[in-house]
């Protein structure tokens, strides 16, 4: 069978690619593209390494076929932050030492982001339930969910 | 021991943070060359069966596929323990467990290597299977491999049953003659996974002239290196081996899996070759822990008084012989000072993937029989149990029931702490039960191998040959920073590969802080020694005038105060005129890693409709004997906790009559999720180590050992009944109630 090919948009700049009709919009991002920062963990949808937006709704990439992004925007870890200006969750989810290993870094990131998209002022209850699509097996959640509460109450401008 | 400290005990951002959060960090998947193949490993679907024959000419007249590689393509080995990893790495003969790799591809794409999978045609011939520890220990079992039982065994047990441990000292049954309340129980645990999320992966590149690359996520590039130049052959020097960024270990990546399969697959192909296992691989062929089968018998007076003990452990470790009981039985009653003791214990082989370590392998579950049966005991004669552990506590001087004396150790104190605590004395809700254990871990030391430059702008660069799996990074430096005198931000440390620094152990057994932070001061007492040298050449004193401290070389004795002190950075200046750069190195084997005990306290509501059990309050403390780096030993804390906390409620490897595992995925095999949990409040004890001249001990793994029965303890007094087996599941629950 012939490749399909792609137009969309990744971290704001315009994409084009081929792939095959069955292939994962992770691994379009991964293999084709050269954007690394989504992971695979299970490829099944249960870990939340491979987390990106979709035209900003959050999604599981390793659910997402590359064939059905056409016209969308894709936003990755990649595109949140840079070393010289991190986003507020970037940077306190350094400072709150929140990341051992790392690997499920990068999907927290994005789902966090789109939590604080959709509520600015999420309880700690709801930061568990949001989150409770990444896993994370090295931190017992304790420094993430600190960490995000406390970007968001940056982002919010609270003085706390 | 040092006590002043101007770095140690800051929480300073991780070297490796930033490009962590960035998602530039390169893990093990993360990795791609020009002209890389990519490789699909093909698995056994039966629980134990004869390879009769596997005929790959399909798969290798499929466009696209470069190589195909079965058992066959693999010569023997002279050393026992790594021909088993190899034949574990790809079967030979026999596919002994559910998931047990018989074949491999590489091709020009994902997609033609999982096609020519299709193609690969295997012959089985079914054999009996036994994945039950107790079955298989039973003298009628199909056993494994002969001739490997124990050699102390007798006909009683079969020979999967591959040895046999026992320590202590006393007379146990004196000790329940003295006792006025005995209980013996019979207690079971599933085997559970590490879970790490990122699943093995490598790129190997093995060329025509003998020369191989190998990068992969790994605990330990050495040993990588040493299993993967047996298995093929080569001289270690010919194979360099660099550790990726590793997206968690917790023990699962202290060996091999795919390394020896991608690079044989390269030498065939003659090209570079990614393999990358699929999460459902990782749950059916690489490591799970042991499950165990124990009964564990307790005397204790009224007062509360242990008088003996006596445990027995059955372990079951998969398909091959291992060594792994010897630390539960060591670890099962380290937390108690007792004069009647005796815990034995029994590694036995079964249709299963081949167990590996996990966060301090072995001694959560014997601890968890252990603590279950002290806490029965104390609501028998009612007693507090926090006082109970108070009075029997092993402690300075304590004759440990594995043999050693302990040196200082932090257990009453940590003790201590909990009891003092307002989580212990707070009310508890309706349906809710509080539970209580120790816990305890060796940690270790090993060979280690640290390479530190001064450079000519002041900085510092340190390579070490661990890989850093959670910070470690950090800890190096900030010790190197101290032991100079210097900021933490002048210092980088880097993680080398195979060939650019000494040979290290792996990154296991809590010895990575403690190892390499001795060889780093004593590489920085090395290049210390060296800058006040060049001082004194520079001031034409004696070398033994010139003191290091904070950070410069002072002039001491007549010459003191006639001089300026000289900075690192200005000696570093002028190393090109004074002999050359300066720099420290130290290879060594520290063996006085201090052993570390921890207890958990818990609150768990039991919903009396569902059976489903809730963590509603956690705390942790836990004697590491100097935190470097406190927020990443607290993050070890929580996250032990938490891992101890799906054992003993969620996690479980479920085998079907056919010997097949029942739930490779993380939807059926349940990993806590941040939903599940409430807040870990770490509480760090520090009783220094006399052991290490900053007083490190290791912090990695014995969180992992109390929840067991801290939950199950819990669970025991919210619902007034018992459970013997984990996982904790509502069902069981219910059944209980
Ligand atoms: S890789 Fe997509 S959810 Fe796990
Ligand atoms: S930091 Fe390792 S999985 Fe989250």
């Amino acid at each position: 069978m012939s490749k399909i090919h792609v137009n969309a948009t990744v971290n704001g700049d315009a994409v084009e690619f081929l792939c095959e009709p069955d292939e994962v919009l992770l691994d379009v991002l991964r293999d084709r593209l050269n954007l690394t920062g989504a992971k695979e963990g299970c490829g099944t949808g249960d870990c939340g390494a491979c987390s990106v937006t979709l035209n900003g709704r959050l999604v599981a990439s390793c659910l997402v076929l590359g064939a059905e992004v056409e016209g969308s925007a894709i936003e990755t870890v990649e595109g949140i932050g840079t070393a010289d200006a991190l986003h507020p969750l970037q940077r306190h989810l350094l400072d709150h030492a929140a990341l051992q290993c790392g690997i499920c870094t990068p999907g927290i990131i994005v789902a966090a982001k789109a939590l604080l998209a959709e509520n600015p002022d999420p309880s700690e209850e709801e930061v568990r339930f949001w989150l409770a699509g990444n896993l994370c097996r090295c931190t017992g959640y304790d420094k993430i969910i600190r960490a995000v509460l406390s970007a968001a109450a940056e982002m919010r401008g609270d003085s706390a | 021991m040092k006590q002043d400290f101007k770095v140690l005990g800051t929480r300073p951002i991780r070297p490796d943070g930033l490009d962590k959060v960035t998602g530039k960090a390169m893990f093990g998947a993360d990795k791609s060359v020009t002209g890389m193949l990519h490789a699909r490993v093909l698995r056994s679907p039966h629980a134990h069966a004869e390879i009769v024959s596997i005929d790959t000419s399909k798969a290798e007249a499929l466009a696209g596929v470069k190589a195909v590689i079965t058992g066959d393509d693999f010569e023997d080995v002279d050393n026992r323990w790594t021909r088993y990893t190899m034949q574990n790495c790809m079967a030979q003969g026999r596919a002994l467990y559910d998931g047990h790799a018989v074949a491999a591809v590489a091709a020009v794409s994902k997609k033609v290597a999982a096609e020519a999978l299709a193609l690969i045609e295997v012959t089985y011939k079914p054999l009996p299977h036994v994945t039950d520890v107790d079955e298989a220990m039973a003298p009628d079992a199909p056993v494994l491999h002969e001739g490997v039982k124990g050699r102390n065994l007798g006909d009683d047990v079969s020979g999967n049953t591959v040895g046999y441990y026992s320590f202590g000292h006393g007379d146990p049954e004196t000790g329940f003659a003295e006792a006025d309340e005995v209980i013996e129980r019979t207690f079971k645990t599933a085997a559970v996974h590490q879970g790490y999320i990122e699943p093995q992966a490598c790129l190997a590149d093995l060329g025509a002239d003998g020369r191989g690359e190998l990068w992969c996520c790994t605990q330990g590039h050495y040993e990588v290196r040493r299993i993967c130049a047996e298995i093929l052959h080569m001289d270690a020097s010919q194979l360099r081996v660099t550790a990726s960024e590793i997206g968690g270990g917790f023990g699962g990546k202290t060996t091999v899996f795919i390394e020896p399969v991608a690079l044989k697959l390269s030498q065939k192909a003659g090209r570079p070759v990614k393999l990358v296992m699929s999460r459902e691989e990782v749950f059916r062929a690489t490591g799970p822990t042991m499950s165990a089968s124990m009964d564990v018998k307790i005397g204790m007076a009224k007062d509360g008084r242990i008088t003996g003990a006596h445990a027995r452990l059955r372990y079951q470790g998969g398909a091959f012989p291992y060594q792994m009981v010897m630390l539960g039985a060591m670890s099962a009653f380290a937390a108690y000072d007792l004069e009647h003791v005796q815990a034995e214990g029994w590694d036995v082989m079964t249709n299963r993937p081949k167990m590996i370590s996990y966060r301090a392998p072995g001694a959560p579950m014997a601890v968890y029989a252990v603590e279950s049966v002290v806490d029965e005991l104390c609501q028998k004669l009612g007693l507090d149990p926090l006082d109970v552990r108070i009075m029997n506590a092993a402690r300075e001087g304590s004759k440990s029931s594995y043999g050693p004396t302990f040196k200082a150790i932090g257990l009453v104190e940590a003790l201590e702490a909990a009891k003092a605590h307002p989580h212990y004395s707070a009310p508890l809700a309706p349906n809710t039960g509080r539970g209580v254990s120790c816990g305890f871990w060796f940690n270790f030391g090993g060979q280690v191998s640290v390479s530190m430059a001064i450079n000519a702008d002041g900085t510092v660069n340190l390579i070490e040959g661990n890989p850093d799996i959670g910070g470690s990074r950090a800890s190096i430096s900030m010790m190197a920073a101290e032991a100079l005198g210097i900021e933490f931000d002048r210092v980088r440390t880097i993680v080398g590969d195979t060939a650019s620094v000494g040979f290290s152990d792996v990154t296991d057994g809590s010895r990575v802080t403690f190892a390499v932070g001795i060889a780093t001061i004593n590489a920085a007492k090395a290049a210390i020694k060296e800058m006040c040298k060049r001082a004194a050449m520079i001031w034409e004193i004696d070398e033994e005038s010139v003191e290091w401290i904070d950070g410069a070389a002072h002039a001491v004795g007549h010459n003191a105060g006639t001089l300026p002190p000289m900075t690192l950075a200005e000696i570093a200046a002028t190393s090109g005129k004074t002999g050359g750069p300066i720099a420290g190195h130290h290879e060594g084997a520290p063996d006085k890693a201090g052993v570390s005990f921890g207890v958990h306290l818990v609150d768990v509501e039991v919903d009396p409709e569902t059976g489903f059990t809730a963590i509603k309050r956690y705390t942790a403390f836990q004697d590491v004997g100097k935190a470097i780096h406190p927020a990443y030993v607290e993050g070890q804390i929580q996250g032990g906790a938490v891992q101890g906390i799906g054992w003993a409620l969620n996690e479980e490897y479920i085998y079907g009559e056919d010997g097949r595992l029942q739930n490779p995925g993380f939807l059926d095999y349940r990993i806590p999720v941040a939903s599940d949990l409430p807040m870990i409040e770490p509480v760090i004890i520090e009783v220094p180590n006399p052991g290490h001249p900053y007083g490190v001990r290791g912090c990695g793994e014995t969180a992992i050992v109390p929840p067991l029965a801290a939950v199950s303890n819990g669970v025991a007094r919210a619902i007034g009944a018992r459970l013997y087996a984990l996982p904790m599941s509502p069902p069981k629950i219910l059944k209980a109630l």
